[in-house]
């Protein structure tokens, strides 16, 4: 066995560690060893990629010395490695970009705090990302809600508190169905680990035995993990949560922490109940139907909103609107299209947000999208970054965003019924985000007489919102060969 | 029909589990969203218990010497309910402390009044 294969569980095990050491040490010291271990995390993973594009396959590793149907496994195959590597990159560019809010906004006795929230966190994303166990998955969804619930009530505010309230209510509906999904299964196929249970339930489908249960699990996860990742129908804490929180939070909340449900999902979709026995389903259809619904809603509640975090917020619905959509169509190709559009959005919305800042900032600090007239002339880089970021999000050429559009059309001519209005939809949605981010845009670079006073916002600010805007980009330029890891690492799923 | 009188702790389980959810979901008081909480918790805890359980065996504790695996209960569900309940222990006590705290600023344990005080304030302390 490789040292490499251990990278994956070090992560998780160093992310807890790590987590428990920021809350007993001075701020600083919190800060940079959230920094280190984000830094290794994306040493590591890139390292695991490596070695699993070299070998060719993924790979499993056993803990605690129990062999397969009784032991607790973790996998790593291309889709994983490359998702930790994205991921833990955004997130640490996210925490870098907003440091000076967090310093400005949570209590200074508190920071290190923060900081042990985004390493708990960081662990619960790796491990849903890479676990084998069903159960464990559970248990670090629980994880992540309550440290993404800590990193919202930061602010000492009341609407934090209410909103971290409001926030926990919501996820505990989902991962209460989420967990009811997992027991279903534990009954009728009795394991826990997704490779088992996939063999059973491919058994159970030939069978024909069971189909009302199969599709109660498929409903029931679907539904807990779209609670939790703000589907439309279920968004209503979404907007409260950005409202409060500071940008990073903010950041990290969209295109983290909504993004490893959508990514369990899928890998539930593909490693536990199996390809063939859910494209049979018609609990896709329902999914593909609130990804409609959720693309326009999001974006006329984006349209309506006079504050830019929450119109960004609204958007994120939008695009949450789009996975789902595409995760809907019910062929591999929506997925794939899907499972592109987590890192196209990540790596936008990430930026977006924390460009909103620096405009912001530029203004002292008023968030309303009319008094953001001109600030990009005195914050240049962030209203740069702010226009690559809405590019991105619109679908312009060049920029990650459109080769996921394009995606999302090409990948609807593959299913029939659904051609139409997926089309017809993608269309309606992308003048609207046209409508409402190109309105900041203009804004922002609307000509002011008073060019003078120009706001730094550090360098920290500037490095990362500069190196997720060449992310971006980099994105949009090479997407084909991104694709093409993508279609290899969920053909590992399969 | 019959099935259900068949699968008598299953059922029971599913109506506890879904008063606990209609609870947690529409009631407007904290404390109560926090006890359907509880409930829905305790509906899983008795499923996956009873979906353990094996007519005429015993707890899986080997006492007599007797270690053929036909003679005991499935540990498994037994382990997965004591992490569940650690789980939600810790998701309780959070939930009370930020009723705790809500209660202390705003007088009252009504989460709409409570949302719509807290929109009217704004971002300051």
């Amino acid at each position: 066995m490789d040292f490499v294969q251990n990278l994956p569980f070090f992560g998780i095990v160093a992310a807890l560690f790590f987590g428990v050491l920021c809350s007993v040490v001075h701020r600083r010291a919190a800060e940079i060893l959230t920094y280190l271990l984000l830094g290794f995390e994306v040493v590591a993973s890139v390292l695991v990629l490596q070695f699993v594009i070299r070998t060719g396959s993924s790979f499993t590793y056993m803990m605690g010395h129990f062999p397969a149907p009784w032991g607790n496994e973790i996998r790593a195959g291309i889709f994983e490695c490359f998702t930790a590597f994205f991921f833990s990159a955004t997130m640490l560019l996210a925490l870098v970009g907003g440091r000076k809010h967090i310093y400005h906004e949570v209590e200074s006795t508190k920071v290190n705090l923060y900081y042990t929230m985004a390493c708990l966190l960081l662990s619960s994303i790796l491990a849903l990302i890479y676990t084998n166990d069903l159960f464990t998955a559970y248990v670090f969804v629980e994880i992540n809600t309550l440290s993404a619930a800590g990193l919202i009530m930061t602010k000492r505010s009341g609407k934090a508190i209410a909103a971290a309230t409001k926030y926990m209510v919501m996820s505990l509906l989902g991962s209460a169905l989420f967990l009811m999904g997992i027991c279903t299964t534990y009954d009728i196929t009795g394991h826990l680990l997704m490779s088992n249970i996939k063999e059973a339930m491919a058994a159970l489908h030939a069978s024909g035995q069971y189909a009302v249960p199969i599709s109660v699990i498929i409903g029931l996860m679907s539904i807990g993990l779209a609670i939790k990742s703000a589907l439309y129908p279920f968004h209503t804490w979404l907007p409260d949560a950005h409202g409060s929180a500071s940008v990073s939070t903010s950041a990290i909340l969209s295109a983290l922490v909504s993004e490893v449900y959508m990514f369990l999902l899928i890998k539930i979709f593909y490693r536990v109940i199996g390809w063939d026995v859910v494209q049979d389903n018609k609990i896709m259809n329902v999914l593909y139907l609130f990804g409609i619904i959720a693309m326009l809603m999001g974006s006329i509640h984006a349209l309506r909103e006079s504050d830019i975090k929450q119109m960004i917020a609204y958007s994120s619905i939008a695009q949450f609107g789009y996975i789902f959509m595409g995760i809907g169509l019910g062929t591999a190709f929506g997925m794939q299209a899907a499972a592109f559009h987590l890192f196209a959005h990540a790596s936008g919305k990430a930026l977006v947000f924390i460009a909103q800042a620096g405009l912001a900032d530029a203004n002292g600090g008023d968030r309303r999208i009319v008094a953001l007239k001109g600030t990009a002339h005195k914050n240049p880089i962030a209203g740069l970054t702010f226009t690559v970021g809405a590019f991105s999000m619109v679908g312009i050429p060049f920029f990650a965003g459109f080769i996921s559009k394009y995606n999302f059309a090409t990948a609807a001519l593959y299913s029939p019924n659904k051609i139409v209005i997926t089309l017809v939809t993608l269309a309606i949605s992308t003048v609207l985000n046209a409508i409402y981010f190109l309105r900041v845009v203009l804004r922002i670079y609307s000509p002011i007489e008073d060019k003078k006073p120009v706001i730094r916002s550090g360098f920290a600010f500037g490095l990362a919102v500069t190196v997720m805007a060449i992310g971006n980009i980099a994105l949009g330029v090479f997407g084909s060969n991104v694709m093409e890891y993508i279609i290899s690492g969920l053909k590992m799923f399969g | 029909m019959i099935g259900l009188f068949n699968n008598l702790e299953a059922t029971t389980a599913i109506i506890v589990f879904g008063i606990g959810f209609t609870t947690l979901m529409l009631n407007r008081n904290m404390i109560k969203k926090i006890i359907g909480f509880d409930m829905m918790d305790c509906g899983m805890y008795l499923f996956l218990a009873s979906k353990g359980y094996i007519e005429g065996r015993l707890a899986p504790i080997v006492v007599n010497g007797i270690t053929d695996m036909d003679a005991y209960i499935n540990p498994i569900p037994a382990g997965l309910v004591l992490t569940g309940i650690v789980v939600s222990v810790s998701v309780s006590a959070v939930m009370l402390s930020l009723t705790i705290r809500l209660y202390r600023k705003y007088h009252t344990l009504d989460i709409d009044e409570i949302m719509m005080r807290a929109r009217e304030e704004g971002d300051d302390e």
